[in-house]
């Protein structure tokens, strides 16, 4: 960098970088905040069941219609699931694609369980005329409860994708980032749960 | 064929929604097909297809991808523009027993369709464009954070703007107003395709926006040079940051409530309706919660320009960089804190309506703040006034008597009576147009060298500025006064003849706005023409004094061969004082993203889709939902997305720019 | 982030650097999973044993526990700390969590105080009215 013959400034004071500059990788902040601006869309439907979550309109109430032993069984599936993929991390970071791949395996078979249940559920209620165009209770809970079920959907399919690509590719970093995306969008429709666990289901049988 | 089979294959769509009745919409299409197709014919006479579509339509690069969504604009621009042109010759003329040559089904569709794409398809690939090519380089990186999502978001915006274009020859557009509130735009009221054009259309480039607002904070919190803290950010940069944190915060809501909307339109709900203990003033409610951080969205960008177009034409640093930084962070944080003033008059009672109009109020103390800020940065400075600064002086006049009237409106009782009200209309034209278009004119003409290499032609550009200044009072100021006397807005045919003259001024400020926007073509056409002439060798054509004006114009794909490293606010100003020399050895192999055809293959299955749901088509909906997941599944599996630029090509480009610069001194 | 953390960066230029510290231990989810099932089963347990006296008491105890195991899945699950990323991430939620406190909290009042102001039916009274 010596291209200043007499002693200035500049030669003291370094104007850009002589080797590669390599930025920090940004993917888990990004994804981080997609989860944020995810968060808000569940915000407005939480908003609208809060508003509107209790015209009946005439028809059933939370207190007719849910059955808490089945969201209890619902709850606890998510809640293995992410401690299951927690175990999956914990074996990715050990590089062993085996165990990974198993407890990839098992976390989804627990989210596809939880969706068939909320599928009966949802079928019940449909069958009893309690469906989403019953009134505006039922529409909030139906849209609120059914958006989580489709993240979990979506979730499982990357699950899958995603164990293809490790079964395929090995661990690598690339991929032990991608698996650490899904980590944290699977722990975060469990958050997404206990609010709707807590404010529609329990809250809703209290009255 | 059977008529079940006929609505199974093409769901709504019949003979009877190519408007072949409608002569204004058959001439339309007669010109935009002819348009089309000669320049498709041109296209493939010189055979550019290739190069199109290898160097920009699937390219990563972030300048050619702003350059992309500011063309997008301009086009969309020109169409909005139309729309706004034919409403106030409607308004001129039908009074009494003339009815002018709208007739009111299609007069709603007009200023529907005007409103949502002068805000979705003009103002935001506006500032994404600007916010796109320009960030990076002042930030001193290489690219964005995730530059084949950026690719991707700019197609999901054209995917949109292709939609709503769409409704203007197949089927409809809502007749709701910009918004479409229910209960109008429920099924009830508009069982017709419009809404359903006005929902998919914002939901397809809604996922590009929140997409591009992710991707910049990013860029902006990740890739900064090494040196650059967040206090010696650009304003413009800071502004980005701001308003980009505001689309991820807001955009989702808009994508929610909309949601809510096709729920109850597709699936029988009850949210917006009126019975079955819906409620339509929930969706007002939400919307307007996007919506205010929206306007904010709008004008930050618009500030931030300004900022940088001020200081560097008055050859200063910018007074009150901190308060200017603190202000756009209050601004960020206040705007989700005022937006029932939209609807004061729906019921609530004195403590909500008096709370936020308080905080509307109190909005208006950081926006005045940075107005001195900006009228001291020209005090005692040596001002030059080219183009970008005519702007910027256009702008500080008449965004303060928007401002004003708007504190006006922020008075409840007040509210209540200029509600809907053309007096409303004039407002908020006053702050879009005098803030966020005269600010994006200004950042175009101001980076447009940069961008391209050479300047705008600066007779056009004076000409398209004082068109556009004296159009916008000819044309907004008696809406003022209508306004004040009662008159409402949306309204295609009037009885008092005593209005119809200030129809009349206001439809000749129109006309004076057209010749603002014919010249601010035509100072690019003449610019092209005489490109020789205005080139920019130095890659600093205004004495600039950020980053961006480091690099030669236009930059290189790499942007800078060596990252730089900063010291100050005001860094290549500082380079400069402090004689810095640019480096002309010893360069590097650049890793740099590959290009991609995958974001223009999603987003046009993503515009399938919606014109399937939107005349439900189900099994087109279906099949191309499924490849439209199965598309980005397949491109997770390409982990092929990058490349270094050999040292030699660094050495050639950077030789032929040291040639250049030789060449000059 | 300041440039003493990017010159930081750059003298162990290693690729896995930028994966930041956000790993947890398998102690770390054993514990997670453990207050979470136990701050699940209370709730449940007060509502379908109605334990508490009022529905009013029982209400407020299911949004705490729900609020406490909120937090203990961004503690454990999520690894939310206010270092990782540079403190952005913790920022960012923050940002968000005021965000989704103004929605909420704003629509229920400015709905309710409508529905005052327009004397809209009654909850009660919404049970029957169709």
């Amino acid at each position: 960098m010596a291209h200043a013959q007499t002693l200035t400034e500049a030669d003291e004071i370094r104007f850009h970088t002589t080797e590669e500059h390599h930025p920090e990788n940004g993917t888990l902040l990004g994804f981080w905040i997609y989860l944020m601006s995810d968060c808000l869309i569940f915000a407005v439907l939480f908003a609208c069941y809060a508003v509107l979550g209790r015209n009946y309109a005439a028809g059933p109430s939370g207190a007719d219609l849910f059955d808490l032993p089945i969201v209890a069984v619902n709850t606890a599936l998510l809640l293995f699931s992410s401690i299951t993929y927690g175990f999956a991390m914990i074996s990715a970071q050990a590089k062993k694609v085996k165990p990974t791949l198993a407890w990839l395996a098992v976390t989804g078979l627990l989210g596809l369980g939880f969706l068939s249940l909320e599928l009966y559920e949802f079928n019940h209620l449909i069958h009893e005329g309690a469906g989403p165009q019953r009134s505006a209770f039922l529409s909030s809970f139906f849209v609120l409860v059914g958006t989580h079920g489709l993240h979990v959907t979506f979730g499982t399919i990357w699950l899958v994708t995603l164990m293809v690509q490790v079964a395929k590719r090995g661990l690598g970093v690339e991929m032990k980032r991608r698996l650490m995306c899904l980590s944290m969008f699977w722990h975060f429709l469990d958050v997404i749960w206990i609010g709707v666990f807590s404010f529609v289901y329990l809250l809703g049988v209290l009255k | 064929m059977s008529p079940d089979l006929v609505k199974t294959i093409f769901g709504r769509l019949t003979w009877d929604a190519i408007p072949l009745h409608e002569p204004i919409l058959i001439g339309t299409f007669g010109v935009v097909a002819l348009g089309g197709i000669t320049v498709l014919a041109a296209l493939t006479y010189f055979k550019v297809w290739g190069y199109l579509w290898r160097e920009w339509l699937t390219s990563v690069d972030h300048k050619k991808i702003g350059v992309m969504y500011i063309i997008l604009a301009i086009i969309m621009l020109l169409r909005g523009f139309a729309d706004a042109l034919m409403m106030r010759a409607q308004q001129a003329i039908a009074f009494g027993d003339a009815a002018g040559y709208l007739p009111p089904h299609h007069y709603d569709q007009v200023f529907t369709a005007h409103g949502v794409i002068m805000i979705f398809f003009v103002a935001m690939p506006l500032i994404t464009g600007l916010m796109n090519l320009v960030v990076p380089l002042q930030i001193g990186a290489r690219d964005v954070a995730f530059p084949f999502l950026n690719n991707f978001s700019f197609w999901m915006t054209v995917g949109g703007a292709i939609t709503v274009m769409l409704s203007l020859f197949v089927g409809e557009f809502a007749r709701t107003g910009w918004l479409a509130y229910p209960p109008l735009s429920g099924l009830a009221y508009s069982p017709d395709v419009g809404v359903d054009y006005y929902i998919w259309s914002l939901q397809i480039a809604g996922v590009g926006t929140t997409l591009s607002g992710i991707n910049l904070i990013v860029t902006i919190v990740k890739m900064r040079a090494p040196g650059m803290s967040l206090m010696k950010m650009p304003v413009f940069t800071w502004t980005s940051l701001c308003s980009n944190v505001l689309i991820v915060a807001s955009f989702p809501i808009l994508t929610a409530v909309l949601a809510l909307l096709s729920s109850d339109r597709y699936l029988g709900t009850n949210f917006f309706t009126n019975d079955f203990g819906g409620n339509p003033m929930m969706y007002v409610n939400l919307i307007w919660i996007w919506g205010h951080p929206e306007v904010y969205i709008l004008v930050l960008p618009a500030f931030g320009v300004f900022s940088e177009v001020v200081s560097t034409f008055s050859s200063k640093r910018l007074f009150g960089y901190s308060s200017m930084v603190y202000a756009t962070v209050v601004i960020t944080i206040l705007s989700y804190l005022v937006w029932l003033h939209h609807f004061f008059t729906m019921g609530s009672g004195a403590s909500v309506n008096s709370f936020f109009g308080i905080t509307t109020m109190i909005i208006s103390i950081p926006t005045g703040a940075k107005i001195f800020n900006w009228l001291f940065t020209m005090y005692r400075g040596r001002i030059r006034f080219e183009v970008p600064m005519l702007w910027t002086v256009g702008f500080m006049v008449t965004f303060v008597i928007g401002g004003m009237t708007g504190v006006l409106l922020a008075v409840p009782p007040a509210d209540f009576v200029l509600h809907n009200s053309l007096f409303l209309i004039a407002h908020f034209h006053n702050v879009i147009i005098g803030g966020v278009v005269f600010g994006m004119f200004a950042g175009i003409v101001y980076w447009f060298p940069k961008a391209f290499g050479f300047k705008l032609d600066p007779f056009w550009g004076k000409l398209s500025f004082w068109f556009w200044q004296i159009g916008f009072f000819f044309a907004f100021m008696p809406l003022y006064v209508l306004g004040l006397m009662g008159v409402t807005r949306r309204v295609s045919h009037f009885e008092d003849h005593s209005l119809q003259i200030w129809f009349v001024i206001s439809a000749f400020g129109a006309v004076l706005i057209l010749f603002g926007i014919i010249s601010f073509v035509m100072q690019m056409v003449v610019g092209f023409m005489k490109r020789e002439q205005y080139a920019d060798k130095t890659g600093d054509p205004w004495g600039g004094r950020t980053l961006e004006w480091s690099t030669s114009s236009p930059p290189p794909a790499y942007n800078f061969a060596f990252t730089p490293v900063i010291h100050e606010i005001d860094a290549w100003h500082d380079m400069k004082q402090r004689g810095y020399q640019r480096p002309t050895t010893g360069f590097i192999p650049i890793h740099m993203p590959k290009n991609t055809g995958a974001g223009v293959v999603l987003a046009g299955i993503s515009v399938v889709v919606g014109f399937a749901m939107i005349w439900q088509i189900w099994w087109l909906a279906v099949i191309s939902f499924v490849a439209l997941v199965a598309s980005a599944i397949i491109h997770t599996f390409n982990f092929k997305r990058d490349y270094y630029i050999p040292a030699e090509e660094v050495v050639r480009i950077e030789d032929a720019r040291t040639e250049a610069l030789r060449s000059l001194a | 982030m300041s440039a003493a953390s990017h010159d930081a960066h750059h003298a162990h230029d290693d690729h896995e650097h930028g994966e930041g510290g956000a790993h947890g231990t398998l102690k770390d989810y054993v514990i997670g999973f453990v207050l979470a099932v136990i701050l699940t089963a209370i709730p449940f347990w007060l509502v379908m044993a109605d334990v508490l006296p009022s529905h009013q008491m029982t209400a407020v105890a299911v949004m705490g526990l729900a609020a406490i195991q909120v937090i203990v899945h961004m503690i454990y699950f999520l690894h939310m700390n206010s270092r990782s990323e540079g403190g952005w991430t913790m920022l960012a939620l923050v940002f968000t969590l005021i965000i989704v406190v103004i929605t909420l909290a704003g629509s229920m009042w400015v709905m309710h105080n409508l529905d005052t102001h327009m004397m809209a039916p009654a909850p009660h009274e919404m049970r029957e009215v169709p």
